[in-house]
């Protein structure tokens, strides 16, 4: 499973996931302004040479972090934290990628890509289930920069959510590197807005929240930031986003937390599934030989 | 017919450039990021490299080394210049250097030493890394190697290395400030609409 861990987190820094890749095709596709089809055109060009020489696409891999959902009964649950470690250290040589641990305080870079609590894990236990999914997560300090939270009054309402999405993204999001994917985490204090915040970019593009008010509210904010026009590089064109995605919880009655984690147009996520017996399947690029 | 500038880069070789306009450079490119401007600026360090009529590159790449011992160009794209802002006219005129080259906007600091010096800033498109490693002909130093592999100074022959968008020019204009005002305008009249459909607290 390390070996496998290892070999995957290193492949999706050279290739991005399926829906992206698509998304990002139709946004090309439908752009109008000069200057954003010069951009479109260099980002298709990098993911060309990428596949071509084998190379991380983009040279911020990131602080590496691991989304679980585990079964309670996949038998190598004890060992997960190790074997992740261990991918971590082995994509650092294989992929290679660039070494981004700074332990805090101490200031220095571990050159390994692990350090305290790095990579960075983040747990789901589903009981009764033998199985385990892995999110592989490598986003870049550009596209980390916005991200923000904060904890709004009820008065504020969910006006006060589009506020704060929209002052987020114009404000800092033009440094990210879009078109971005917006993920927007509804809920009751500051950290878990958070945590769903990025859970909500770990989706699928171009999916739904489950609640019906809550979907109309992605596209209504995915409508109203394409308007805005800030194309790729926030160097103005037809789009934004690629799409906006919420994840909520339920709140306390005199709270609504909010936060907004954002990735770019070169957003390098991957899913992988493992059965108890280690068979896997890679759940978000097509075609993938490891 | 592509513009390209090269280095040593001249005042007058910036003299026509505007923002928008896309060029390309040849010669020499050094990166330079967070840690580097700090030591220049606020530990009165002096630099390794020289940099009067360069370019410096706000990235930090992934660099290999070869099994002839020499260190081979990987993976090399921009990082967020507004990061530099703090410290970017003061190094302008500390330096002399004439090209900066990262992602983002930068502020009105930047603005004023561009200005005051005759240096631009311009925009490599962020994410593509390997393209811009494929412009890169050799690395011809590193220097400061004790920051880690992002902060070194990796001095690099580059040829055509591009599109670069100028985003600052030599006369006070700045294209993400001008993109800003645009976005601001729009926004207004957006969120009220959106605000109008999502009372759901009633």
């Amino acid at each position: 499973m390390t070996d496998i861990m290892t070999k995957f987190t290193s492949y999706i820094g050279k290739r991005l996931p399926t829906d992206i890749k698509e998304k990002l095709a139709d946004l090309r596709e439908a752009e109008t302004n000069p200057m954003a089809n010069v951009l479109f055109d260099s980002m298709a060009e990098n993911q060309e040479a990428a596949d071509k020489l084998n190379r991380p696409s983009c040279q911020d891999t990131g602080v590496i972090q691991y989304f679980i959902t585990a079964g309670a009964k996949f038998p190598l649950l004890g060992e997960l934290e190790d074997i992740l470690r261990n991918a971590t250290l082995g994509a650092t040589k294989l992929g290679p990628l660039r070494h981004n641990a700074v332990e805090a305080f101490d200031e220095k870079n571990t050159g390994t890509n692990t350090g305290s609590r790095i990579p960075w894990l983040d747990w789901e236990i589903v009981p009764n289930d033998d199985s385990v999914t892995i999110d592989v997560y490598m986003a870049g300090g550009g596209c980390t920069l916005p991200g923000a939270s904060t904890v709004l009054m009820p008065g504020q309402g969910y006006e006060g959510v589009v506020d704060f999405v929209f002052d987020v993204v114009t404000s800092r999001g033009v440094n990210a590197c879009p078109p971005l994917l917006i993920g927007v985490g509804v809920s009751t204090s500051a950290e878990t807005a958070a945590r769903l915040s990025k859970k909500a970019i770990l989706r699928p593009v171009g999916s739904q929240h489950g609640n019906a008010n809550a979907a109309k509210m992605e596209t209504l904010l995915e409508d109203g930031l394409n308007e805005l026009g800030i194309g790729p590089q926030g160097l103005t064109g037809n789009s934004s986003v690629m799409g906006v995605n919420i994840e909520s919880s339920a709140r306390h009655p005199s709270t609504i937390g909010v936060a907004v984690s954002t990735g770019c147009w070169a957003h390098r996520r991957g899913r992988i599934r493992f059965n108890a017996d280690l068979s896997y399947e890679i759940v978000s690029h097509e075609g993938v030989v490891l | 017919m592509k513009k390209i500038l090269t280095t040593p880069i001249k005042d007058e070789d910036l003299a026509d450039l505007n923002v928008g306009d896309i060029v390309y450079l040849t010669g020499r490119l050094v990166t330079c990021r967070d840690v580097a401007h700090r030591r220049l600026i606020e530990q009165k360090r002096q630099l390794p490299v020289d940099l009067k009529g360069g370019a410096i590159f706000h990235a930090g790449p992934i660099v290999r080394k070869t099994d002839e011992g020499d260190f081979e160009m990987v993976s090399i794209g921009p990082t967020t210049s507004m990061r530099m802002e703090k410290f970017e006219k003061q190094f302008i005129k500390e330096t002399g250097v004439k090209l900066i080259i990262g992602k983002g906007g930068m502020g009105p600091e930047t603005v004023a030493g561009c200005a005051e010096d005759k240096a631009v800033h311009a925009v490599f498109p962020g994410g593509c890394a390997v393209l811009a490693a494929t412009k890169v002909e050799r690395i011809e130093g590193a220097e400061w190697q004790d920051l880690g592999m992002p902060e070194t100074m990796w001095v690099n022959k580059v040829n055509e290395f591009g599109p670069l968008i100028i985003s600052i020019d030599t006369k006070g204009n700045n294209l993400f400030e001008q993109n800003k005002a645009r976005f601001n305008e729009k926004k207004g009249p957006i969120l009220e609409r959106i605000k109008s459909q999502v009372g759901f607290i009633r």
